[in-house]
């Protein structure tokens, strides 16, 4: 029975890394830029649904949309004042300036409202049930029906409609889609929108089930996301899913078996290896670089 | 040892650097700033005296600094309402750490050589604490924390004593020993567990000495785990400890990651009462963790504002008046520090120096404060008795008193 708990532990933590991978895997798939700063987008939207609950005694269903919204404008305003015109640079400068934005945020957010932590209000009653000896508690259902929702639409969006079609073609190859007549710069704004607002929606579910949010709070599960991503295949929207819950999964299972000192090393084990092993992922195909 | 040796190395470091100022100062002008090296430590001067407190007034551990500056506030307030010490007025001057160690250094720093003040509150934590003990003992300043329960602020690990720390806080063994003691014998706990933070020295003493008393006691230790501050996921451990069946979790830590614990500990159908020290106490741990998970927890504490004592009673009426709260251990503490610093200057005879302020800290007897009444031991620790607390409903109760 420990054991389907520690399953459902695992999946709990993993649904959060993979919304968090959903929106990183996309911008990298589109431009090919790790934005380091969407961790801190990630950050925000927890601020956003704080404020949103506990402040302005909104619904929890409006205070995750109103972060959703809220998130794709600073999105899409980051890529536009910080990333746009270094689309033609090199790649270490987009990175570099990735790291840049990341700490602008969170120090901007740090004097505005100091670095003490924020206790999320507690916007579900504690129903917990128990199958077979296994606690599961409604919140942690509502979490993975959200991720899985959000999932969902997210494939569909890209997928099957206008700009999900649009953005295959950008991410495919930019030159030939704008000369097919797409507006680039939009597409990637519109990445940009979507990516975030994932990672907001996925601020305000970490806060409602871990509690405990801070201007920091975002660097952590920002590069556990990355490493979702890659571990998925980078650039690949059903891969960032499964990185995520496997990840999720691996680290409960490091932690199970008594080495809860260990978990973050045995995420970052997992990045080099899948470098050294299998660079494009489990979900990528070995392709060769253009010559 | 390494830690020693680096600190042997800064603080050599420090020295060659305020030498070379020292030298350079003197090319040209008179060598008035470069006193506080040597000499017997600064000097009050004119009719104020200057005390500094090193505090946590944002980052981590803000909620510690901030309480205790508080209360440090206050003390300084009604001093100065009654007179001062001997018609002197005393100028508080606090200085934000940012709940880092880098920085608790350099504000020891400039509070020693530039705000030339003769007494300090040092910072809350003990880490924290212990790099600005170094700056004390170079600059005689006494320095005196108002949280720090390690065992090595004070006192080395080679057993020396470190002549101008002081602390008005109990050591961490004590409190580990209390709660083994009120484990076994109140609540009648045979088999333990014990899931500690692994990042901070604090933790670990608590849970060496908890260890040690509940198995003289009788009881067996059937899980002992770790977790790293900032981790916010402790379910797949506690499933782990859930399995262990234990009648009682001793949760040595801070409440950042205690509130989740605690949290996640109940949503995971552990029902058993859970126990740590006064690293919990903050309102912050309540709003983390919700009233009703935290219904059969304890803590030890440094006292209790639900103490029926008058003593006790008359400062918290006059927090409540200052603040509009109900003061915590914290804010308690950091009004005994400013007192405990107070009484030691009255007794001064002669000029108000750090060296002479440091002579009757160390001479203190018998001294009765909020906290307790306490006298100060060869170690620079004040001997006194510890509370525990039950918390009901979020709300912290008075359940006993244990002397050491």
């Amino acid at each position: 029975m420990e054991w389907i708990q520690q399953l459902v532990n695992g999946i709990s933590i993993g649904s959060i890394y993979a919304l968090i991978a959903l929106g990183y895997t996309m911008v990298y798939g589109i431009i090919k830029l790790i934005n380091f700063a969407h961790g801190d987008v990630f950050m925000l939207g927890a601020f956003i649904g704080f404020y949103a609950i506990a402040r302005w005694e909104m619904n929890v269903f409006l205070a995750l949309v109103l972060a959703m919204i809220l998130c794709a404008v600073i999105g899409v305003i980051i890529e536009r004042i910080a990333y746009k015109r270094l689309r033609n640079a090199t790649r270490i400068a987009a990175l570099i300036t990735a790291i840049g934005v990341s700490l602008l945020i969170e120090y901007t957010v740090i004097f505005f409202r100091g670095a003490s932590p924020e206790a999320y209000p507690n916007v579900f009653s504690k129903t917990n049930f128990e199958i077979f000896g296994v606690q599961i508690s409604t919140l942690s259902i509502f979490i993975l029906s959200i991720s899985i929702f959000l999932m969902i639409l997210l494939q569909f969006i890209v997928h099957k409609t206008k700009i999900g079609k649009a953005m295959r073609a950008v991410s495919h190859d930019a030159d030939a889609a704008k000369l097919m007549g797409i507006n680039v710069d939009n597409t990637i704004s519109a990445t940009f929108a979507i990516g975030s607002a994932l990672a907001g929606a996925a601020g305000v579910i970490f806060g409602i089930y871990y509690t405990r949010i801070d201007p920091l709070m975002g660097m952590l599960p920002g590069i556990k996301a990355f490493i979702a991503a890659v571990l998925g295949g980078i650039g690949i929207i059903p891969g960032a899913m499964v990185g995520g819950l496997l990840l999720g999964v691996v680290e409960t299972i490091v932690s199970a078996l008594g080495y809860s000192l260990w978990r973050d090393a045995a995420a970052f084990v997992i990045l080099i290896l899948i470098l050294i092993i299998r660079p494009a992922g489990i979900f990528g195909k070995n392709t060769r670089e253009k010559v | 040892m390494t830690k020693h040796n680096k600190m042997k190395k800064y603080g050599s470091l420090f020295i060659a650097t305020a030498m070379l100022t020292g030298a350079l100062a003197g090319c040209g002008t008179d060598d008035s700033s470069s006193t506080s090296s040597g000499g017997s430590g600064n000097s009050a001067s004119g009719d104020v005296i200057k005390i500094g407190a090193n505090l946590e007034l944002s980052g981590a551990v803000a909620s510690y600094g901030s309480s205790i500056n508080d209360g440090a506030k206050l003390a300084i307030e009604e001093i100065n309402a009654a007179g001062g010490i001997d018609g002197k007025k005393i100028e508080y001057i606090p200085v934000d750490n940012k709940s880092e160690t880098a920085e608790a250094t350099s504000a020891a720093i400039r509070l020693a050589e530039q705000e030339k003040v003769v007494a300090m509150l040092a910072p809350a934590t003990s880490g924290n604490s212990v790099a600005t003990v170094q700056i004390a003992n170079q600059h005689k300043v006494p320095i005196v924390t108002a949280s720090g329960t390690a065992p090595n602020v004070t006192v080395n690990e080679d057993g020396s004593v470190n002549e101008y720390a002081f602390r008005t806080c109990f050591i961490d063994p004590f409190q580990g020993t209390v709660a083994a003691n009120f484990a076994s014998n109140e609540l009648q706990a045979k088999n333990v567990a014990i899931f500690a933070d692994n990042a901070s020295d604090y933790a670990k003493g608590l849970a060496a000495s908890f260890k040690e008393t509940i198995e003289a006691n009788g009881g067996t230790v059937v899980a002992e785990e770790a977790y790293v501050a900032k981790d916010v996921d402790f379910k797949s451990t506690l499933t782990n400890i859930k399995g262990k069946n234990p009648d009682f979790i001793f949760i040595p830590g801070y409440y950042e990651e205690v509130g989740l614990i605690v949290k996640q500990a109940r949503e995971l159908g552990i029902t058993v009462p859970l126990m740590g020290a006064d690293g919990w106490d903050s309102p912050t741990l309540v709003d983390l963790a919700g009233g009703d998970a935290l219904n059969n927890t304890f803590i030890t504490n440094h006292y209790s504002s639900e103490d029926p004592d008058t003593k006790i009673q008359d400062f918290v009426a006059a927090f409540k008046d200052k603040y509009n709260q109900a003061p915590n251990a914290f804010h308690a503490l950091g009004y005994d520090s400013v007192y405990f610093i107070v009484d030691a200057i009255k007794r001064v005879d002669g000029d108000i120096t750090g060296e002479a302020i440091q002579k009757q800290l160390a001479a203190t007897k018998d001294l009765s404060l909020i906290t307790g009444t306490f006298t100060v031991d060869e170690n620079h620790n004040p001997v006194k008795s510890a509370t525990v607390l039950e918390f009901v409903d979020g709300k912290q109760q008075f359940n006993s008193k244990v002397n050491p």
